[in-house]
């Protein structure tokens, strides 16, 4: 078998069934109009619901985690530090993984206990996979943006937070600051520019790993981490990013209108178990 | 250890698989609890009708300009893919591809591999391919690994042990993994197999994945799960090789929000799932994690055959989200496994064919009431009874006619009998003085009706002329014929 036949053929075969579109110079010269009109569509949606205020979107964003299992905390940056450093403690949490190195990495290593050891990823996983795997108890992350309609967390692994961070410790446990939250997954692919260039891994977390494998009986650690904790971080003088890009839908403002107000500043704790 | 490849099915097994599967109570409430259960799930994430409608007109444009623009954005991708260190490879065939598979498995010295789900690889009966070479080939999605202990293949193509009981899984765990008493407590159960497949991730020396989506403008490839196995398949292990259909490329990376709502929604009732892994190549200079070597293998398998024919293309529109069999009471009653196709269910019957040929599926696109169902829920509006029914027609078309782009097994039903049938058909309709005689004899000889009318008798009674005809009822109500 000649590897390069079968390219040749798949394309010859395809290019012979549609001259027109599939062979014209352009390539695909209407993508941008199809862009549009899926821009208008989500744009459209948005409008139609009520406009989405900082506080709409962090309790949207908090609602939905919460109904997809995970626990939230909103906080403020002052405050943070302290109250995981707690609840870590409290959860018997005695190796935690992240990088020391990071504004907020230095901001929790200075808060954590001593019976809470800060592991930091400093070799290629091929160095320490089963040290990974059978010891660190939590991998802490910073988010880089978050998507309030689904309760999603964006998260770019890099070199100092690798993938396996947020992927093979039982416990995840993420920062996501308030002024970062987008209406929805497409304005945050649009104001985040994505398609500008894509990192090796972008991966959307909304909620702990599951499974309704078993006869649709929902159950969570199926894979990934059993529990998924989320700091809901505000900034002074920071306004949302997603303010201006729309709204909610509706349905959430039902749901986060249903829930009673936790939108104090400070440590408000609130378990995830609504679903 | 793999299910058995399932590339011949000869037509006569499917009715035989269909009434031991009616027989079942078992497996008939298996599936009549799911399938509602998932029916009922979609409806929720989708109240707003409007919405709905026009999110899956924005679904079938996204498909639809995927399709006519194929060959250059697969070219687009293989050079974005290629730019990010990724090596991709063409297969025409199940063969091509499990040699392409086994081969980078070979350079490696790998022993085993570890799976995330994929029903391309499903297709081609990987398993099985490298099982034969000594490839240990690990399932880790928790219904695949379940039936792949069982020995069976996937029933759903999103919810692969859905035939299975607790009670069933309770004892398949018990038997095939060490130290584990039977309990049918489901948190319990999926413990277990968690723990049984942990160092399976670590061990592996490939990790193999399918694909939901793939952007030809990034080079993305775009995986959706809940459970994590996908992540960590496709992270762990120092290789990681992505199998996809060709038809899974759409242009833009954008193009994909309609498509991944749309399919969390009409899969399985989820606003999102708990995981979109977005992976652009293999890790990069620097990065700790990530698979060093990264493989793409594009697969045709009869995909090119639907796509010469510009009303079958719309087969390929198709992202897998299961919604026409969970809607199909066809489905609802049989399963998945009386099909005895990787793709069973309303999608199945419009694939299959492309995939296996129609003379060893020609019964699939007959096993449907018309009842509409499958197209009314499809996320990308797929005109699948119209598909259906083109299929039959090929199927019964003369085998020797020459047509523009003749589809393999063309004219397996083609009998020569019925052709006979019908040409007498039309001939009597033709002519009145012929049609009056043959009505005449048929309400005159009534009685010499045969009482055993092949098939239609097994179930039904047996057909029979009336004893006068309309056209006599009509005359002697003064009103003529």
């Amino acid at each position: 078998m000649n590897a390069d036949d079968a390219r040749t053929r798949i394309l010859e075969r395809l290019r012979a069934a549609a001259p027109d579109a599939a062979n014209a110079a352009d390539g695909h010269a209407a993508a941008p109009t199809l862009s549009r009109r899926i821009d208008a569509h989500f744009d459209v949606r948005r409008a139609m619901h009520a406009p989405a205020d900082a506080a709409t979107l962090t309790d949207a964003m908090q609602v939905n985690l919460q109904a997809a299992h995970a626990e939230v905390w909103r906080t403020d940056e002052a405050g943070w530090p302290a109250l995981l450093a707690g609840r870590l403690a409290a959860d018997g949490v005695r190796r935690l993984l992240f990088d020391s190195q990071g504004p907020e990495g230095a901001a929790l290593s200075r808060a954590l206990p001593s019976t809470v050891e800060a592991v930091a990823y400093q070799r290629p996983i091929e160095d320490w996979k089963r040290e990974l795997f059978d010891t660190i108890d939590a991998g802490f992350t910073v988010a880089r943006s978050g998507i309030a309609g689904t309760g999603t967390l964006v998260l770019v692994p890099d070199a100092r937070t690798p993938r396996t961070v947020s992927l093979v410790p039982p416990l995840h446990v993420a920062l996501v600051y308030a002024d970062t939250l987008h209406a929805d997954l497409h304005a945050a692919m649009r104001a985040e520019r994505w398609q500008d260039g894509m990192p090796t891994n972008l991966v959307l977390v909304s909620g702990p790993s599951k499974t309704s494998d078993i006869q649709q009986t929902l159950a969570y650690g199926a894979h990934g981490p059993r529990r998924l904790w989320v700091l809901i971080v505000e900034r002074a003088g920071k306004a949302p990013s997603a303010a201006v890009s729309g709204a909610v839908s509706s349905a959430l403002s039902a749901a986060v209108s249903a829930t009673p107000s936790s939108a104090v500043p400070g440590a408000v704790p609130a378990q995830g178990e609504s679903a | 250890m793999s299910a058995t490849p399932m590339h011949f099915v000869p037509s006569a097994d499917f009715k035989a698989r269909s009434r031991a599967a009616l027989d079942d109570p078992k497996l008939r409430s298996s599936f009549r609890g799911a399938m509602d259960f998932l029916q009922n799930k979609r409806a929720l994430q989708f109240p707003d009708g409007d919405e709905l409608q026009a999110l899956r007109d924005l679904g079938e444009a996204v498909r639809q300009h995927a399709l006519a623009h194929l060959p250059a954005l697969l070219e687009q991708l293989e050079a974005k893919l290629t730019e990010a260190g990724v090596q991709v490879h063409w297969a025409q065939t199940p063969d091509e591809a499990n040699a392409i598979i086994a081969g980078i498995a070979e350079r490696h010295g790998a022993r085993s591999v570890i799976k995330g789900k994929s029903m391309a690889s499903e297709e081609i009966a990987l398993n099985h391919y490298l099982a034969e070479r000594g490839i240990r080939s690990l399932e880790s999605d928790m219904g695949e690994y379940i039936v792949q202990l069982a020995g069976e293949g996937p029933s759903h193509i999103v919810m692969p042990a859905i035939h299975k009981t607790r009670g069933d899984i309770a004892a398949l765990f018990e038997q095939h993994i060490p130290d584990t008493p039977y309990t049918e407590d489901v948190d319990t159960l999926i413990q277990t197999g968690r723990r049984a497949l942990r160092h399976a991730f670590v061990e592996a020396d490939i990790g193999l994945s399918g694909v939901n989506f793939a952007a030809a403008d990034t080079g993305t490839l775009w995986l959706v799960e809940n459970e994590g196995n996908g992540r960590l398949s496709t992270t762990v292990p120092p290789v990681h090789i992505a199998i996809m259909g060709i038809e899974k490329v759409v242009a833009s990376l954008d193009h994909i929000v309609p498509l991944a709502t749309l399919l969390t929604r009409s899969a399985t009732g989820q606003a999102i799932t708990t995981y979109f892994n977005l992976i652009t190549g293999p890790r990069r200079a620097g990065e700790l994690d990530g698979p060093r070597e990264m493989h793409v293998v594009l697969l045709d398998n009869g995909r090119t055959q639907a796509y010469a024919d510009a009303q079958l293309r719309a087969t390929l529109q198709c992202i897998r989200c299961g919604a026409c069999m969970n809607h199909c009471p066809v489905y609802t009653r049989i399963g998945g496994h009386a099909y005895g196709t990787t793709y069973p269910g309303p999608i199945g019957k419009i694939i299959s064919p492309h995939l296996l040929g129609l003379d060893a599926t020609a019964d699939l696109p007959t096993a449907s009431s018309l009842c509409g169902a499958c197209g009314e829920v499809c996320p990308v509006r797929i005109p699948i009874p119209q598909l259906l029914i083109r299929l039959r027609t090929e199927a019964n078309r003369n085998p020797d006619e020459a047509v523009q782009h003749p589809l393999r097994g063309q004219g397996a039903r083609y009998s020569r009998g019925e052709q006979l049938i019908w040409r007498f058909w039309r001939g009597a309709f033709a002519h009145p003085r012929l049609y009056r005689l043959f009505r005449w004899a048929a309400t005159r000889l009534r009685a010499f009706t045969p009482s055993r009318q092949m098939g239609w008798t097994d179930h039904r009674e047996p057909l029979r002329p009336a004893a006068r005809s309309l056209a006599d009822l009509l005359r002697e109500r003064g009103q003529p014929e």
